[in-house]
């Protein structure tokens, strides 16, 4: 019977700091034991727990992509007693990841269809992976539009500053980053809150065009409208919820919303599906 | 659950480890029949499709039931209407039935044969023993007093349910202490703490309830049930909605009551359910 | 006790009538013999739900703790001087509520009951200085007296301290203070023996926190057993060291504020005798600073309190 709580043995590679006030960084990990590397395959969407001896463990969702091979990413935001712990350790340490864990974006459905990706703050990881997939050569032909509206704070929290300047250069993504506020004069980008980049940059909805969207709970709340003025159905509205988890298997009871285990039955749900359940999130 | 270390000096350092405990084999001697129906409803959790929670599953293996029918349920006891009965057999290996000074074992499984063999349990019962139990069993039964109906719940909108008016009122008296969740056989929820002391750690698992505002609380402060009634709103609908419509089964519940005996502000599952399936 | 139901609802009525108050706070009955709920009212028409007998143990004054509307409640001696503890410490205002007092007979002790009737329990009336005891097949009278919640033996306030109008004429206090002969018991043990009977007695503890819970001193918004960051307690109940730090730093934290109303006691569903920390603490309060908690609105908590003659021994 495999166990589903034992971690595998993984050992930080490289650690990047992405955000000025440092409290965001992303940790890449190798797998000691390469054969672990193939059982943990994994979808965009999907999460971990990182696993810290001495602490515990902590779902975070996966911000490499299943086409990167050799290692897997995530980006943590330094919040509570086991991400303190984890930022504070370096490379070449030894900790442990366990999963894939949760559902994904759903791929099958996505492919053939224009893609919306809406983040906001350091809940774009999961985008991240998205976007590196869509834009793999082998995939790049299954989807057609894709835009991306990104927005932070301010310039210096942006996440994966070097690949959003990367992706804005292509002609098969359209980027749109935004930062609520910035005194900086070189600022190439948009300024504004993302629902209302949103309302400007992004397609009209139809039945072939998908939104996924990520960020804090204000920018779901006030991106909403938006998307339902621009015509999207909330079926074609995909959404990634957290809620506190342990076990990240539904057993341990906590993360459910209603009959439903964030973890196990989500993270991800369409809107339409989040209407039909109880506000706990 | 696990254990390891954090001696740098070990070249096992910070692995975690599974440790290699035997599960022995054990009995439980005289466990009610409610008691025992509960395993299949905590069976639904713990062994599912895409994951199988070993710890549970291989001591419940290794664990041979040797139950007591009830002769003298209490008052507050409503196994008939909740999953099951004083002389219930669900979950069990032996049934032992009281009879004088003596009891009657009705073996139930095969692990039960074997335990009644290491037992020594071999002397054949009194022929009329099935007709007897028979009578004693509705004799038990004929003692429930109390009773809940759920039917409506199942049919009911989830949300409305969870929107109902009522939830605020009844959550007044509770003071969100865990005693409900730690005295409910069919209560299964828990936490996964590591605890470590010179450098020796384990990773372990220990109860949990879903009435502490903690089993929530998102790191960033956030609580999805921040609120006293969202806790005990969580706890009825858990096992009288949320698991029905999960499970497409009963309810999350076999009646034995405790709940009701040992809740220091007297909440009742039975008047819950009244008003949720009202 | 029963006498002041009639004049409990009456009041309750008026206040609520008058706008004097938005929620009564009081006792309904419960669905077990010797159960009663804490319940609240809003309506006059509602008042006549309230009730008031021996089983009235649980302490109200827990539900009052960051409240904002005007409150209504009803006090034994011990939930007004929990009362009395709450305003000092800023928890309500004096101004919101209007205090039912009730001059307390006493609480009877269900357990004790169980334990001596045996059988299931069907009735329990209390007539006089006698309880009349129900089961299946069987019936018993027993002395109201021998069937007291140990904290009311000892109790030397059953009158409330403050109200606003009283359910009942004020009775008779004790003359004998409180001798904390079960302190003395214990303090005359040998440190490892009372440290094994200690052991001994939590052993049964499955952290389930009814004790904190039940109390009316315990609002913390998070508890230190529950801080994440830092962790100071460990989770388990199989580790003794944490359920011990737990009770012990628990009773420290009612050090100078436990007015031994013995909810915690009543809550503990495995019958755990965790007054035996608060009840030293009170001892040495009364001892060293002749200090009863909740006697008053007008002083300071014992322990934000310094004065020069102050008892310091202790200091070494």
């Amino acid at each position: 019977m495999q166990n589903p709580y034992l971690p595998y043995p993984v050992r930080i590679d490289d650690i990047v700091t992405e955000t000025e006030d440092k409290n965001l960084k992303t940790f890449k990990f190798v797998f000691i034991n390469p054969e672990e590397e193939k059982k943990f395959s994994y979808k965009a969407g999907q999460f971990a727990e990182l696993s810290v001896t001495g602490k515990g463990e902590i779902p975070i969702g996966i911000a490499s992509s299943p086409t990167e091979k050799g290692f897997v990413k995530f980006t943590v935001n330094k919040v509570g007693l086991i991400t303190t712990h984890l930022h504070s350790m370096k490379k070449g340490d030894i900790m442990g990841i366990r999963g894939p864990l949760g559902n994904y974006y759903p791929w099958e459905l996505l492919e053939g269809k224009n893609i919306v990706i809406i983040g906001g703050g350091f809940a774009f990881t999961t985008l991240r992976s998205s976007i590196i997939y869509m834009l793999e050569p082998s995939n790049r032909d299954k989807f057609k539009e894709i835009n991306v509206v990104y927005g932070a704070r301010v310039p210096g929290m942006l996440l994966y500053k070097d690949e959003l300047s990367a992706w804005k250069k292509r002609d098969d993504i359209n980027m749109h980053i935004t930062v609520d506020s910035t005194d900086d004069p070189n600022w190439k980008y948009n300024v504004g809150f993302v629902p209302a980049i949103v309302g400007e940059k992004v397609p009209k909805g139809n039945k072939d065009t998908y939104a996924i969207v990520c960020g804090p709970p204000a920018m779901i709340k006030f991106t909403q409208p938006v998307l339902d003025q621009l015509g999207y159905s909330h079926d074609n509205i995909i959404m990634s919820l957290e809620n506190r988890m342990k076990c990240g298997i539904g057993m341990c009871g906590r993360c459910n919303i209603g009959e439903k285990f964030v973890c196990k039955d989500g993270p991800v749900f369409t809107l339409s599906q989040l209407n039909k359940m109880p506000k706990e999130y | 659950m696990f254990s390891y270390t954090t001696d740098t000096n070990s070249e096992d350092c910070n692995i975690i480890k599974p440790i290699n405990k035997k599960n022995v084999k054990q009995a439980i001697l005289g466990i009610r029949p409610c008691d025992s129906a509960s395993f299949g409803i905590v069976e639904k959790n713990f062994d599912t499709e895409e994951y199988k929670d070993p710890f549970w599953i291989n001591s419940y293996k290794a664990t041979t039931f040797i139950g007591l029918a009830c002769d003298n349920p209490d008052s507050t006891c409503f196994c008939t209407t909740a999953n099951s009965g004083p002389f219930d057999e669900k979950g069990l290996d032996i049934l032992l039935i009281t009879s004088g000074d003596s009891f009657i074992g009705k073996i139930l499984t095969e692990k039960g044969e074997e335990a009644a063999k290491i037992a020594g349990w071999t002397t054949e019962a009194p022929a009329n023993s099935v007709s007897a139990i028979e009578k004693q069993k509705k004799e038990a039964e004929s003692k429930i007093s109390s009773s809940i109906s759920t039917d409506k719940i199942k049919n009911k909108d989830t949300l409305e349910l969870y929107n109902a008016s009522f939830w605020e009122e009844e959550a007044f008296a509770c003071i969100n202490c865990g005693t409900c969740a730690y005295v409910c056989p069919t209560c299964w929820c828990f936490d996964i703490q590591d605890e470590i002391s010179d450098k020796k750690g384990i990773r372990m698992r220990n109860w949990d309830s879903c009435m502490f505002p903690l089993f929530t609380l998102h790191g960033s402060g956030h609580n999805p049930r921040d609120l006293k009634y969202q806790r005990v709103r969580q706890r009825f609908m858990h096992k009288l909605k949320y698991y029905q419509d999960k499970y497409k089964s009963g309810i999350q519940c076999v009646g034995c009551g405790r709940c009701i005996r040992l809740c220091p502000v007297n909440i009742d599952i039975r008047s819950i359910c009244d008003i949720m399936n009202s | 006790m029963v006498e002041y139901i009639s004049k409990i609802q009456k009041i309750s009525k008026k206040i609520l009538q008058d706008g004097k108050v938005d929620i009564i706070i009081g006792f309904s009955s419960g669905s077990l013999p010797m159960a009663s709920r804490p319940s609240f009212i809003k309506s006059p028409e509602d008042a006549d739900k309230l009730i008031f007998d021996g089983n009235c143990g649980i302490n109200l004054a827990n539900y009052l703790a960051g409240r904002k509307e005007k409150i209504g409640i009803i006090a034994k001696g011990c939930d007004s001087r929990n009362i009395a503890q709450l305003i000092v410490e800023n928890k309500i205002k004096r101004e919101q509520l209007f205090i039912i007092g009730v001059p307390c007979f006493k609480m009877i002790d269900k357990r004790k009951i169980s334990l001596l009737f045996e059988d299931e329990i069907t009735q329990v009336t209390e007539v006089g200085d006698k309880v009349i005891v129900k089961g299946k097949a069987k019936e018993k009278t027993f002395n109201r007296e021998d069937l007291l919640q140990a904290n009311c033996i000892t109790c030397t306030h059953h009158n409330p301290v403050i109200y606003d109008e009283l359910a009942g004429e004020l009775i008779k206090e004790p003359d004998q203070k409180d001798g904390y002969e079960d302190v003395k018991k214990i303090e005359a043990m040998s440190s490892d023996k009372r440290w094994s009977h200690f052991s001994e007695m939590l052993s049964a503890c499955i952290r389930c926190y009814a004790c904190r819970d039940a109390c009316p001193l315990c609002y913390c918004p998070t508890c230190f057993v529950d801080e994440a960051a830092p962790q100071w307690v460990g989770k388990s109940a199989d580790n003794q060291i944490d359920v011990k730090t737990f009770h012990i730093l628990r009773a420290f934290h009612c050090a100078g504020r436990c007015t031994d109303c013995g909810a915690c006691e009543r809550a503990c569903p495995m019958s755990i005798k965790v007054r035996e920390f608060t009840r030293k603490l009170n001892s040495d309060a009364m001892r060293h600073y002749e200090w009863e908690a909740g006697l008053t609105t007008d002083k300071r908590p014992l322990l934000d309190n310094f004065r020069v003659n102050d008892y310091q021994d202790f200091i070494k």
